[in-house]
């Protein structure tokens, strides 16, 4: 496949996407994906060829698709026990995670 | 070892004969897969005692249901209750849903005998089952060469006899391409055919649940049970669902099969194009009449698939931070610290990029060069078969551009790797059915496989044709050194 | 504010619906259950889960929408934002982005005196509340309850039209109404059912540009806007006059210490990353339903106190008082009919009933008084078959067994006494126990009569006609002269 070269991603743009993403990367990590995202979107560059003027997005495939609700209706909860069996850590029928800084 | 699961019915017979309970049963499958298995490595994990358990279940009620005790195999990302349910990442660690997919509840109410912990790139990224967190699975044909992906646990536990069929997801080809390279039959429905409710998502608008069987008759058979309309999921069409093992054993006799000339490109193997030039030939001579098409978008679907799915996915996979299930660092101090620190060891490299890659399409200021772009060449590419389908039925083209390559071969290079869907990207975002057949070996004895894709809601037609070529040919019959 | 200075304020509310059940799953909506006991799959944001669209919510939501003159959209869809926060499981909240249910409202909001200006309302969309985080004060940690995750919350914002933080507090108090009037939400603030952001910023007297805008959060009450919105008022301004500059930043009100206080901002702007949700379809909204839930919208505050001024000829602010609550106002109507007195039906709603109201911290539906029976009371009452003192008497017993008051006067023979037979006994004994009041009375003090008048209904136990027992004891005071 052709490399049309033409995107340049910085360390710092791999940074900001790792940071919004909740994940941080040492250097070479960074430098690897870095590398790695430049070639994956010299290869999607492509698609600037297509004309597309005029062309609606697809978010659903099949255009008949609307209207979908669930009637007011209740149904069953979990019992507490069962909502809180997979946590990593729980007290008194709440999840606990580590405080909150503000950053 | 006795290939006793060849087919659903050979499976039915088998356990009729031996008139033992399903518990009983349960026990003999177990243990040919401790033997199978362990060159194949199709399960991330076993959990036998479940296993035994849903046979005591069965074996406790006085129903007869049409996949009673028959072994099916759950990629492990479809939930099962109670079962642990991780979809190949370490980030979901001792993750037990409680609750099954719409899915697992349709086959538990045929009575089929589940097993959960199939092995699978982890959150279904990649066409290789080499970035499970549980360690690759092996080719039953080649156990040196990668199953494909990413329902490689699923397909290779089918392909080498260790179960009778199984369920796996397809997102861009993670079905077809495997069931390609291990020769099986793989399916994909019609996005919103079968409920997704239950299916740990990796690109929402893409992901289906399918079938993977020996044969086209089992795999219409399964199509038949879990399709249908779920409230559950916004997205399941309530259409009637039609009796697909009713258009088994049709004639082809002027079906027109269109062959897109898009996708006999460079890059595909010379035996690939062989075998499948031989394909339409035999289609030709059971009456099909061949039709020349053109898509002309096909060579943007990779692009706008590495897209899509990374965008989807980076939102779907944000719910995985520690906070109210599977890993959590025990280093962190902060919330935050926290978030960073599991997600870090809980991801693989692949899962790291998808991430980075689709949070960096929908970031600010990319958003409309990116995935709205997408989204429009999307529908460009969905035109392409609204056009195409006034010309033919169904469309014919390799499955794969080549057959399972050697382990490690790819890895390093992400590109390469997802060229290899390059053939079944296109169905997923035209949201159309497709399925992969088998279509005889290559020069290296590895298998090679055909996909048919049809109009949406149309998968009786992929059956029908599907069916009419694996009678004339017999490659189904094909099967691995391990079962002969 | 009397300087060179315009504010411009808008407010961002959002009102929980009072659906039966969430907005994407069936998990019952409401508050104060045990932490983590109304949460399923769906709303604990397990993996593989989706969401199905409360068709109660929308409908409630297009009803606001219609209730503030908004032009509904056509098509509608949902869009995930993304952020991550550990009461918001998927760390996606499913909101509105570009295609809201709702844009272009307007509500008029009148001041106390009356006058009334078009505050314009930018959009409304619905969107899924989030849980709860409680922080412990004691140790590094904090608590996740997930009840209130999923609650359909609608969002309502404002036009920057709104001049002053007076405004800002009557737009809140006219848009509550109205969404109570409409039945879908409580606006409870206590219970954050109604929540409310507020953004002000302040631009030269004339200015075109809108100048650099503050955000104050954390506000618990209608009083803590209008209190905050002065307190940010004033510190811009000073700020300005200081040759300062305005930092465009969020910050939160201190209720106790009646200031704003700077939020420590995060990493740079928010990147929420919006992208239509792909689990969730479009949405049409029908011509049938438009008709349905127009035909659905009560008679709104502005409409009913226009008819009320005509209808019963109350004052203003009487009718301010019977409007407030819709149920009220409709009670009212009842009475007003049923007693054929437009006043004493308000005079009575206005004071005792009221008043029984506060007593017991209900309102009028929670008090549970029959109109029917509180309209035989005034009747009664104003035709003098029973004083008013009784007819309060009445009123309290009807409260506590609900018995029909007509028997209620019978049991207790309350009925006034009009008859000067029956009534001299008493007023011969208040005249010869009270000499010194009816001396008094006599030397010219005209007062000294009504506690004599008072003695008498006290002796009758409230039963006697007070003005009959008046004219009774100046003429047998003039006799015995």
């Amino acid at each position: 496949m052709e490399n049309t070269g033409k995107n340049i991603i910085t360390k710092e743009t791999v940074e900001y996407v790792a940071r919004l993403s909740r994940l941080s990367l040492d250097e070479s990590e960074t430098d690897r994906f870095r590398g790695q995202l430049e070639g994956i979107l010299d290869y999607i560059e492509q698609l600037k060829e297509v004309d597309t003027e005029g062309t609606l997005p697809t978010t659903h495939v099949l255009p008949s698709m609307k209207n979908v609700f669930r009637e007011d209706k209740l149904t069953p909860s979990l019992s507490n026990d069962d909502a809180l069996a997979n946590a990593p850590s729980k007290k008194d029928g709440f999840f606990k995670v580590p405080r909150v800084i503000k950053d | 070892m006795k290939d006793i699961l060849s087919s659903i019915d050979d499976c039915r017979s088998w356990l009729a004969e031996g008139g033992m309970s399903v518990k009983d049963a349960a026990g003999e499958f177990l243990a040919r897969i401790s033997e199978i298995d362990k060159d194949i490595k199709a399960f991330a994990f076993e959990e036998p005692d479940m296993v035994k358990a849903r046979a005591g279940q069965i074996d406790g009620s006085p129903d007869n249901r049409r996949l009673r005790g028959v072994p099916v195999g759950i990629k492990n990302n479809i939930c099962i209750s109670g079962a642990l349910t991780t979809c190949g990442s370490h980030i979901l660690d001792g993750f037990r849903p409680p609750y099954n997919a719409h899915v697992v509840d349709l086959l538990l109410g045929e009575q089929a005998l589940l097993f959960e912990g199939m092995n699978m790139d982890e959150f279904a990224f990649g066409s290789s089952c080499e970035t499970s967190y549980y360690g690759p699975t092996r080719n039953p044909w080649d156990t040196a060469r990668i199953p494909g992906g990413s329902s490689g646990g699923s397909v290779a536990a089918v392909a080498a006899g260790e179960l009778a069929a199984s369920l796996g997801s397809d997102t861009g080809g993670s079905i077809r391409q495997p069931a390609s390279m291990c020769g099986v039959v793989g399916f994909k429905p019609t996005y919103g055919r079968v409920s997704r409710y239950g299916l740990m998502a990796f690109a929402s608008s893409l992901d289906q649940i399918g079938p993977i069987t020996r044969n086209v008759a089992d795999c219409a058979e399964m199509l038949e049970v879990i399709s249908g309309y779920d409230k559950r999921d916004s997205t399941s069409v309530n259409v009637e669902v039609p009796v697909y093992t009713d258009s088994l054993d049709s004639d082809i006799k002027g079906l027109r099969v269109g062959i897109p000339s898009e996708y006999f490109i460079e890059g595909i193997e010379g035996d690939v194009k062989k075998r499948v030039e031989v394909s339409i030939e035999a289609l030709k001579g059971l009456g099909a009449e061949t039709v020349e098409i053109s898509l002309p978008h096909t060579k943007y679907a990779v692009s706008c698939y590495y897209i899509i799915g990374p965008a989807e996915a980076s939102s779907n996979l944000s719910r995985y931070d520690g906070v109210h299930y599977g890993h959590r660092s025990e280093k962190a101090e902060d919330l935050r610290d926290m978030y960073i620190q599991s997600r870090n060891e809980g991801f693989g490299a692949e899962a790291k990029r998808r991430i980075l890659l689709g949070t960096y399409a929908l970031s600010s200021g990319y958003y409309d060069a990116y995935y709205l772009k997408a989204q429009k060449v999307r529908t460009k590419i969905a035109d392409d078969f609204r056009e195409a389908f006034k010309k033919c039925d169904c469309i014919l083209t390799p499955t794969s551009p080549t057959t399972a390559f050697k382990i490690g071969e790819r890895s390093e290079d992400p590109l390469q790797m997802y060229l290899s869907d390059i053939f079944t990207i296109p169905a997923n975002l035209a949201g159309l059915p497709a399925v992969s057949v088998p279509c005889g070996l290559d020069g290296k004895g590895l298998p090679v496989g055909l996909q048919f894709m049809a109009a949406p809601f149309d998968e009786e037609t992929l059956i029908k044709v599907a069916h009419a070529f694996e009678r004339e040919t017999g490659f189904s019959k094909e099967k691995p050194a391990v079962l002969k | 504010m009397s300087s060179k200075y315009e504010t411009v304020i808008g407010l961002e509310v959002h009102v929980q619906l009072d659906t039966e059940t969430k907005v994407f799953c069936g998990c019952r909506n409401a508050f104060g259950a045990e932490p983590n006991t109304q949460v399923c799959p769906v709303c604990l944001g397990q993996p593989g889960v989706l969401p199905v669209l409360n068709k109660k919510a929308f409908e409630f939501a297009i009803k606001v929408a219609f209730a503030l003159n908004c032009q509904v959209q056509k098509i509608i869809k949902f869009d995930r934002k993304n952020y991550y926060y550990p009461d918001l499981p998927k760390n996606y909240q499913i909101s509105q982005y570009d295609m809201p249910i709702a844009y272009n409202g307007k509500l008029n909001v009148s001041d106390e005196a009356g006058k009334v200006r078009e505050i314009g309302v930018t959009r409304a969309h619905l969107e899924e509340d989030a849980g709860k985080l409680i922080h412990d004060l004691s140790a590094p940690f904090s608590y996740v309850d997930l009840n209130r995750t999923g609650t359909p919350l609608l969002e309502i914002v404002s036009e920057p039209e709104i001049q002053s933080p007076e405004e800002a507090y009557h737009y809140l108090v006219t848009l509550k109404q109205i969404v109570k009037y409409l039945g879908v939400s409580d606006c409870n603030m206590e219970e954050g059912s109604l929540r409310c952001d507020a953004n002000i910023s302040l631009r030269e007297e004339g200015a075109k540009e809108l100048g650099v805008k503050v955000e104050i959060k954390n506000l618990n009450s209608f009083k803590a806007v209008r209190d905050s919105l002065l307190h940010e008022e004033e510190r811009q301004e000073d700020l300005l006059d200081e040759g300062g500059t305005i930092k465009q930043e969020t910050r939160l009100w201190n209720d106790s210490k009646n200031v704003t206080v700077s939020m420590r901002t995060k990493e740079g702007a928010q990147d929420y990353r919006y992208f239509p949700d792909p689990d969730l379809v479009p949405f049409e909204v029908e011509q049938e339903t438009i008709r349905e839930m127009k035909a659905d919208i009560p008679e709104l505050p502005e409409a009913k106190r226009k008819r009320f001024t005509k209808e019963y000829a109350l004052d203003e602010s009487d009718i301010e008082v019977l409007i407030a609550e819709k149920d009220t106002a409709d009670f009212y109507e009842q009475v007003a009919a049923k007693a054929g007195d437009a006043k004493a039906a308000c005079n009575w709603i206005k004071g005792e009933v009221m008043m029984h109201m506060n007593d017991r911290g209900t309102d009028i539906k929670g008090l549970g008084l029959d109109p029917e029976n509180l309209a035989r009371i005034i009747k009664m009452a104003v035709k003098g078959t029973i004083s008013g003192l009784s007819a309060k008497e009445v009123l309290k017993a009807n409260l506590e067994t609900g018995e029909d008051p007509v028997k209620i006067v019978k049991e207790k023979s309350l009925e006034q006494v009009s008859d000067e037979g029956t009534l001299d006994e008493a007023v011969t004994k208040v005249i010869e126990g009270n000499e010194r009041s009816v001396n008094d009375f006599k030397s010219g003090k005209e007062n000294a009569l009504s506690f004599l008048v008072g003695q008498v209904m006290k002796e009758t136990r409230g039963k006697a006609n007070p003005k009959l027992a008046g004219e009774m004891l100046r003429k047998k005071i003039a006799e015995t002269r």
